[in-house]
């Protein structure tokens, strides 16, 4: 009978401890959504406030407008559409070849025994130690003297811009891909090419098809890491003309932060939400994609 | 045993010969283009005595060529594409900023010796009792123009832009017959300009140069037009400049062609100068303190990004983890939370400086009204230090908080059940068995986020470009400047132009301390036996 109580008394104070518990975690969840999403709101307000100064903002704002779209849309010294439009192409450009050739190498390490096989995979992890972001003077002066011989891959082009970009790509990518290559059966390309395939014909017709997700996590991946470019994009580009979006931005809102807010804040939200879509929407296999990779080690 | 490069040359030696006749011809049509295209950048790069990037250039085209026409090392065809961009764009330039870091290439000394040879040897001077002429301009439909000239001792001379002077005869080569003045009336193609004329088209026909280089003809007045000469030589055995005009002799001094009184060449090229980059670096006391400081600063800054991220991460991860929490919700909760990470970086740090923007910013307005105190996130050292630890933190929870779930899901649920049952707290068991479990997963990460973090660029440059300045330095340095910041300010920020040389010795510094924690990393953190493991 006693014993009962006090298994009662357990039990209570346990949904007790789990409500407190509960609680604390509603309280946490809370404070971690105003500290994450709170900037988002505060843009996103700002963007339809028609004042578009960031001394008078509010958060719910006055006469709630799409005036800074407009503004910013209309506006010829700041050709907004342009920097988009540039950002994606570069992005889009890079990501697709940084796929492309990580895929080949990631089949090459996964696929082939050769001799110093281990000892380049090795050395390809080491280099991207140093982000080529650090050789950024060297970066400079090679751009620039490429683009003495070959204009559309020099300064100021877009082409060179690619060409910094791609050169990093190799490095951590190719082990991340190498991983899911290896987690493929063998027997289903060797399959393929005991029927005829050949090397290419399998990695092209067996092997991509099955690595898709894979493919998608890296190019998102490289996509918004050169869509945010700012340092590489700064320095190898001079006209506003060729600018980035990230760069178009910076200069747009640099030393003008009070005025220009509005306006800025419309361009922030117009240049991040393509992003931000296809983040969510491929969103699982990102988290997989990088939790498999942490649990890896 | 997996399909080799070598035994697919074995199983089908037949089809090498045979079968294989096309794809061999694509190969060699392939390899040739890609050749043809090398030879021709060489040639350019050579003439201009690009050396280093020559080499690059060849050593790569030289591996494709290899790699592609020997059948046992089939396999690096296809790492060749991306081989190739890291040899050019990561490997090149790590030896490139070595090499750059020993010479005194600057906006000053830019081109190669060659480049800048061929700058100086383009300039002319008009030589004493050099040879002048009377001239008379005709001029095509198309613009362009001929001269005729004529000199003092009756020698006659037909010019064009680009081409050696002709000594014609009237009546031949489409040149009429003279007239009274000795002019020819008409030359094929062009017109004759008249007086009126060449007073029109003056300012057009005086900016031309007429003849071949170096000798050339230039008009100097109305009616006369005297031959200039090329006013410097190079004089490869001296490896000086000689100046024609007054005999004097300039020797490559640092990189400036120098006269033994002083006198100096524009303009000055690159060459090596050994260690004085690095001399300037270690000695000079001005540039030191900077220095030390900017160092003193990445370090901590990396650090203390690393753990804030990691805490908050981990933090969040292990309260949402509760089975107690409805999987719909703990879902959603993480979706949300993943927004900074979505968000593009440089729009996110934007935004927080107009938020944190002292005066106005919403921040600084709440607190104000709340406590009646704000700081000033950019203009007090310290407080920008917090500033750009409370920005990195919002940009890097999110990452920390995804790894550390996975981490956490992998940790087996019975060590937690001996634990309770051995009557282990909460605390214990967090301290005791989580952390040190995920430490061995998440390490390596953590170690690959200082090493980000130790040049995260963005967050201190698009916040308050490493401000507030540090005042009476040499060159420009912030309070929040880390390393790659403040290199990047001095090699194209600091007022006078680019110090390339001296910003890539400070790189040098910096690929230092990164090999130095790279090989702490794979001895300690077990990253070489994984290596191993999964290979």
């Amino acid at each position: 009978m006693s014993s009962l109580i006090w298994v009662r008394g357990v039990m209570a104070s346990r949904t007790r401890q789990r409500k407190v518990k509960l609680f604390f975690c509603i309280v946490i969840g809370i404070l971690a959504m105003i500290y994450a999403l709170f900037p988002v709101v505060w843009i996103f307000s700002a963007s339809l406030d028609p004042l578009g100064a960031l001394a008078t903002q509010r958060l719910i704002p006055r006469n709630a407008s799409f005036k800074n779209y407009v503004d910013l849309l209309s506006d010829p010294n700041n050709p907004f559409l342009r920097w988009m439009w540039n950002s994606t192409k570069i992005s889009t450009v890079s990501s697709a070849l940084a796929v492309f050739i990580t895929a080949l190498g990631a089949y090459a390490f996964s696929r082939f025994r050769f001799r110093g096989r281990r000892s380049l995979l090795v050395t390809i992890l080491l280099v991207q130690v140093f982000p080529n972001m650090l050789a950024i003077v060297a970066l400079f002066l090679i751009v620039q003297q490429i683009g003495n011989y070959i204009p559309p891959m020099g300064l100021n082009s877009h082409g060179g811009l690619i060409l910094v970009y791609l050169g990093g790509v190799l490095g951590g990518n190719v082990w991340l891909m190498k991983g899911f290559f290896d987690s493929i059966p063998r027997d289903l390309d060797e399959s393929a090419m005991i029927d005829g395939a050949s090397h290419w014909q399998a990695f092209r017709w067996v092997i991509l098809p099955l690595v898709r997700p894979m493919l998608v996590v890296i190019g998102i991946l490289t996509f918004m890491g050169t869509y945010g470019d700012v340092i590489l994009a700064r320095v190898l580009i001079k006209s506003a003309e060729q600018y980035t979006l990230a760069m178009g931005l910076w200069m747009f809102i640099e030393g003008w932060y009070t005025v220009k807010w509005g306006l800025f804040a419309a361009g922030a939200l117009m240049g991040a939400t393509p992003i931000v879509v296809v983040f969510y929407l491929v969103q699982d296999l990102i988290v997989s994609g990088l939790t498999k990779g942490a649990v890896k080690g | 045993m997996s399909i080799t490069g070598r035994a697919r040359g074995l199983t089908r030696p037949l089809a090498r010969f045979s079968g294989d006749v096309p794809r061999i011809a694509q190969r060699l049509l392939g390899l040739a283009l890609v050749d043809a295209f090398a030879l021709w950048f060489l040639h350019q790069v050579v003439i201009d005595g690009v050396w280093f990037l020559a080499a690059a250039v060849a050593i790569i085209t030289l591996g494709i060529n290899v790699v592609f026409w020997r059948e046992d090392l089939y396999p690096l065809r296809w790492l060749s594409p991306g081989l190739a961009l890291t040899l050019l764009m990561v490997v090149y330039p790590l030896f490139f900023t070595v090499y750059t870091a020993f010479t005194n290439y600057s906006d000053t000394h830019l081109l190669t010796k060659q480049q800048a040879i061929r700058v100086i040897e383009t300039r002319q001077f008009l030589p004493q009792g050099a040879a002048n002429y009377r001239w008379t301009a005709f001029r095509s439909p198309a613009g362009e123009y001929a001269l005729w000239l004529v000199s003092e001792d009756g020698q006659m001379l037909l010019v064009r832009p680009g081409e050696p002077a002709q000594e014609v005869t009237p009546g031949e080569a489409g040149v009429g017959p003279l007239d009274q003045d000795g002019i020819p009336q008409s030359i094929e193609g062009y017109e004759r300009l008249s007086r009126i004329d060449s007073v029109r088209y003056l300012s057009e026909v005086a900016e031309l140069e007429f003849g071949q280089p170096p000798n050339t003809v230039h008009i100097s007045s109305l009616d006369k037009a005297a031959q200039y000469q090329q006013k410097f030589v190079y004089d490869g055995s001296q490896g000086a400049m000689l100046d024609r005009e007054t005999g004097r002799v300039y020797r490559a001094v640092e990189g400036v062609f120098t006269s033994p009184e002083g006198e100096t060449l524009r303009p000055a090229f690159q060459v090596t100068i050994g260690w004085k980059n690095f001399r300037r670096l270690l000695i000079s006391p001005a540039l030191q303190g900077p220095l030390v400081r900017v160092f003193l600063w990445t370090v901590a800054f990396a650090l203390l990004a690393v753990l804030t991220t990691f805490a908050l991460g981990l933090f969040l991860s292990v309260v949402f983890n509760d089975p107690a929490i409805p999987a719909v919700a703990r879902k959603l909760i993480r979706s949300l939370l993943l927004l900074p990470y979505a968000v593009p970086f440089f729009l996110s740090i934007l935004i927080w400086r107009g938020m944190l923007n002292p005066h106005v910013g919403v921040i600084n307005k709440t607190l104000g009204s709340l406590i009646g105190w704000s700081p000033a996130w950019l203009s007090d050292q310290w407080w920008a230090k917090v500033a750009i630890l409370i920005i990195n933190l919002w940009l890097g929870f999110p990452y920390m908080m995804l790894i550390t779930t996975g981490a956490l899901q992998a940790i087996p649920s019975e060590i937690y059940e001996a634990a309770e049952v051995d009557g282990a707290s909460a605390w214990q068991r967090f301290w005791h068995i989580t952390l040190p479990l995920l430490l061995v997963s998440v390490g390596p990460l953590l170690i690959f986020s200082f090493a980000f973090n130790f040049n995260n660029f963005n967050v201190i440059f698009l916040f308050n470009r490493g401000g507030p300045p540090m005042p009476n330095t040499p060159t420009p340095a912030g309070h929040t400047d880390i390393l790659i910041s403040y290199t990047f300010r001095l090699a194209f920020e600091s007022g006078r132009g680019g110090d390339y040389g001296y910003a890539s010795a400070i790189t040098i510094i910096i690929f230092l301390v990164l090999a130095l924690i790279t090989l702490f990393q794979f001895r300690y953190a077990r990253i070489w036996e994984e290596v191993s493991e999964s290979v």
